[in-house]
């Protein structure tokens, strides 16, 4: 059996990829394309009458397949479903990394989320707080309780926007521009960076236009998101590209990280590069820049 | 007797001068004698030789018992000529004990299966056999071993009298009275008719069948009049459906891009990738996308392709017109596309198999090949081929050009999915050898590439542009970590096919198949 | 675990396979795969060995394989059993029998 290395709360996670949990052919090794996380989909993906085959076949390729480094990111059934506890469950008992809880309204359902993942964890001998949650906001509620969900607890990892539900509630359509929602992205973004977890955009399914696509990948980009859902394989190479830093942001950031250390150690609190004022506050923002940059193939140093 | 490849070559297959393989360009240097059909002369003016029907003109060419009849496979599954041959010979006129040297045969020529269940064809020599035909092949119903043979292994054979052909049936799109052939012009239209130029000139007796009679001259001719004894009308030779599909589309498989986008680099980071490059490319899902690929390299260099190789559709079509090609040399054609560009497009040209691969005439094609990207249905740790034979042992693909481009080439690159199913394409022992693994330098999985160590110059350009790759046994590893190890086939000792390298000699045989019980 | 009624589990698609349970006396097993020649031996080995585990000690078991790997193989038989006993939707032995 597999056993997947304790999962990171906070890790690079520009890309994760939808796959049907049911479909064996897909799961197999979804890891070749190099996306960051993979997102096993128990929910609408599957049919009705085969959530039970899928949480077999789940089961299965949680313990056989080595997915590597990606990380493996489960999303369940919603909470007015029959099917959420099972789901739970199966993830734990398989070791997924995380449960994405699909239409979370409030802070109520992850904390209901997070009870039944701890029994679970107790039930199968699983170390408890191990399996990390993130919450997929759906509805207009979910977008106002955005903080509430975001802080609700140790586990939560990030928040995602689901565009297609979203939409229908707002009474819009896709809109090239992201006007339909920018209300809604931004509100989001807001609670999670109050929160301290990250934030996901929605998915692009008009895998025909690669110019929407790229037009939408470089907003969520400049909005501040950490990473967007994908449908296919094929989106990744691009988001991987407008998520990457430029070579000068590297630069500077390197720079910033080796100097701030430096400084630190004569006990300098404040000093200046390339003009700039600086302070131990930027080092988190350097050192995010050159992780990136390191899994973008960009930086091979040791600062991160 | 053990070849170079390792495989066991039975003795009574080692005779009247039959050796076995050894190791490629072994025949280089050494000389062919050259058969001359002995063919009827027609001196007196004929106003045509338009006959009724496909017997009077198997009778006119003096059909009998015994005799090799050819084919060409331009109209690929479409195909209707080779079926109405072999009913009219075998169930309007009662011939039999009767061989079928065929460029290639499909599903389109299933029904030609119940001709060997009966014994009525008793010999198949093709470069590609599939469907039902496979199936009974492999069954062990042939009286003799299916002789299989690259495309340019076949115009070589002929060439050297190792084949004799009685009679070649050329399906042609149109023809004038007199047995102009070409592969445009007419309802039934496939392009090139590379593969029936041999035949028809080497031939005893040369019947073209065509579904659409022309003014004469059918110019310019691919098959030509001074070789045709008799034209045959008939409602229709192929359905054009399945002759040229709409054109052939660069694959959307997410898995197919990424290797193909591999392909592409390994090919941009060698030497040979410089301005005026020839190229050939398969039309199998990563095959042709590594064009898509390599377009943006050829850009971004500012280099040009100097010549298109092999069978041609679509996407080479495009950058022939978009002028990133400057030249197509075409044997066959697999759309719509390519069969309306060949002779039209400036630049899109004609060749015979001979031309294309050949390996004992003064020079083909294949030779000028700087890159050759191929598919594979097994290949294993010594980087053997395996094209023809499914990893259950029974025949169903074809060689086709695949050892004729990899030997030529100055890199072959097979593109593969690590696995298929369970069946790993990456494997210990490939059930038969096709393509030897001396032809073959790069391997391109979804799982990483794997570089020919015969080949240190590739790997240090890998290295240079900083492509990782790994030994081919690590992703054999991989494919049965994932798959299980297989069980062996279990075989029977009667062989059912031989396989000739293009040179000649033996590559590899194939025995029949013994179901396994449980 | 006693097969109450046929059930079956899986789809006739690439990769997968179909596999149907149904009461019987003793353990008996029809397979097809499209890999038959290679893996037959080690496919019926590892649908009995999943029914062993389960319990199943009577049934007749029917698979159709197109190439499935061994742990779609197991999750297949496993909800195919489940399922003739009316017990696949819920409370499954993570870890225990199913594993």
């Amino acid at each position: 059996m597999i056993k997947r290395p304790k999962p990171e709360r906070f890790r690079l996670r520009r890309t994760m990829m939808f796959m049907n949990a049911q479909k064996p052919g897909l799961i197999k090794d979804a890891y070749i394309y190099g996306c960051d996380s993979i997102m096993l989909d128990l929910e609408d993906a599957v049919a009705e009458n085969q959530k039970d085959a899928a949480r077999f076949s789940l089961y299965h390729a949680l313990t056989t397949i080595d997915y590597g480094s990606t990380e493996v990111i489960v999303r369940i059934n919603g909470l007015d479903t029959p099917h959420w506890q099972e789901d739970i469950r199966v993830c734990v008992a398989g070791g997924a990394d995380g449960i994405r809880i699909a239409k979370c309204e409030s802070a109520q359902d992850v904390r209901t989320v997070e009870a039944a993942v701890e029994a679970a964890e107790k039930e199968f001998g699983v170390e408890v707080g191990r399996t990390l949650l993130m919450a997929a906001l759906e509805s207009p509620k979910g977008i106002l309780n955005a903080y509430e969900i975001c802080s609700a607890s140790d586990r939560m990892f990030g928040v995602a926007i689901s565009g297609g539900d979203f939409r229908k509630c707002m009474q819009t359509t896709f809109q090239p521009d992201g006007v339909d929602m920018l209300a809604a992205r931004g509100q989001m973004l807001l609670a999670a960076r109050a929160a301290g977890i990250q934030c996901f955009d929605t998915v692009f399914t008009d895998l025909d236009d690669d110019a929407g696509f790229e037009a939408e990948v470089r907003q969520n980009k400049a909005m501040g998101f950490d990473g967007k859902s994908l449908i296919n394989p094929k989106q990744i190479r691009l988001v991987h590209q407008v998520f990457t830093p430029t070579e000068k942001e590297v630069r500077q950031a390197e720079k910033i990280v080796r100097a701030i250390e430096e400084q630190a150690k004569l006990g300098i609190g404040v000093f200046t590069v390339d003009g700039k004022m600086l302070d131990i506050a930027f080092v988190p923002g350097a050192k995010r820049t050159l992780k990136l940059a390191k899994a973008c193939g960009m930086y091979e140093g040791d600062l991160v | 007797m053990k070849n170079a490849v390792g495989r066991e070559i039975p003795d009574f297959l080692l005779v009247d001068g039959k050796e076995v393989y050894q190791g490629k360009q072994y025949m280089d240097g050494k000389y062919i004698q050259k058969v001359g059909p002995r063919t009827r002369r027609y001196e007196t003016p004929q106003e045509t030789k338009v006959v009724a029907s496909l017997v009077d003109a198997l009778k006119l060419c003096g059909a009998r018992d015994g005799m090799t009849f050819s084919f060409h496979h331009a109209l690929r599954n479409g195909d209707f000529v080779a079926n109405m041959v072999m009913k009219a010979a075998i169930e309007e006129m009662g011939l039999k004990d009767l061989t079928i040297a065929a460029t290639s045969l499909g599903d389109a020529n299933d029904p030609i299966a119940d001709y060997i269940e009966q014994g009525k064809v008793i010999g198949i020599q093709t470069s590609g056999i599939r469907g039902r035909m496979g199936e009974v092949v492999s069954a062990g119903k042939l009286k003799t071993p299916a002789i299989i043979r690259s495309h340019g292994g076949r115009p070589r054979a002929i060439e050297a009298g190792e084949v004799h052909i009685d009679i070649a049936f050329v399906a042609a799109p149109t023809s004038d009275c007199v047995g102009n052939c070409r592969g445009i012009g007419g309802k039934s239209n496939c392009g090139s008719l590379g593969y029936a130029i041999t035949d028809s000139r080497f031939a005893d007796y040369v019947v073209v069948v065509t579904d659409c009679l022309v003014d004469f001259p059918n110019f310019p001719a691919s098959v030509e009049a001074i070789d045709v004894d008799a034209v045959v009308v008939v409602d229709s030779i192929g359905n054009p459906k399945k002759i040229a599909s709409a054109a052939a589309r660069i694959s959307q498989n997410p898995r197919d891009l990424m290797m193909a986008e591999n392909v592409a680099k390994v090919i941009a980071s060698t030497p040979y990738f410089k301005d005026g490059f020839v190229f050939q490319t398969g039309v199998g899902g990563p095959s042709l996308a590594a064009n898509l690929f390599l377009e943006k390299y050829m850009d971004e260099r500012n280099i040009q392709m100097g010549l298109a190789v092999g069978g041609i559709c679509k996407p080479m079509v495009e950058l022939l017109k978009k002028g990133k090609v400057r030249a197509a040399v075409d044997v066959q054609d697999f759309d719509l596309d390519a069969v309306n560009s060949i002779n039209q497009t400036p630049g899109h040209f004609e060749m015979s198999a001979s031309q294309y691969a050949n390996p004992a005439n003064k020079g083909a094609f294949v030779n000028k090949l700087d890159f050759v990207v191929l598919a594979a249905l097994e290949i294993d740790t010594d980087f053997n081929v395996n094209v023809l034979t499914g990893s259950d042992g029974v025949l169903r693909g074809a060689p086709g050009g695949h050892p004729d481009t990899a030997a030529g080439s100055k890199v072959c690159i097979i593109v593969t999915p690590l696995i298929r199913g369970r069946m790993a394409t990456v494997c210990e022992k490939v059930v038969t050898v096709t393509t030897p693994g001396d032809c073959v330098d790069v391997l391109v999985t979804d799982y990483g590439i794997a570089v020919n160590p015969l080949r240190p110059d590739l790997v240090e350009c890998l290295d240079k542009a900083g492509i990782p790759h790994v030994s081919i046994e690590s992703l054999k590893d991989k494919a049965y970590s994932l798959v299980g190890r297989p069980d062996d086939l279990q075989w029977e000792d009667q062989v059912v096919a031989v396989l000739e390298a293009r040179d000649g000699t033996i590559l590899d045989v194939v025995r029949k198949v013994k179901p396994l019980e449980l | 675990m006693e097969i109450c009624k046929t059930a079956s589990a899986g789809t006739l698609e690439s990769s997968d396979c179909l596999v149907t349970v149904e009461p019987g006396n003793g353990i008996s097993l029809e397979l097809s795969s499209s890999v038959m020649n290679q893996y037959g031996r080690q496919i019926k080995a590892t649908v009995l060995e999943t029914l062993q585990r389960l319990g199943v000690e009577n049934a007749a078991v029917t698979v159709v394989d197109k190439g499935a790997l061994d742990c779609t193989l197991k999750a297949r038989v496993e909800c195919a059993v489940f399922r003739s006993c009316d017990a696949s939707a819920e409370n499954i032995p993570w870890g225990g029998i199913v594993r």
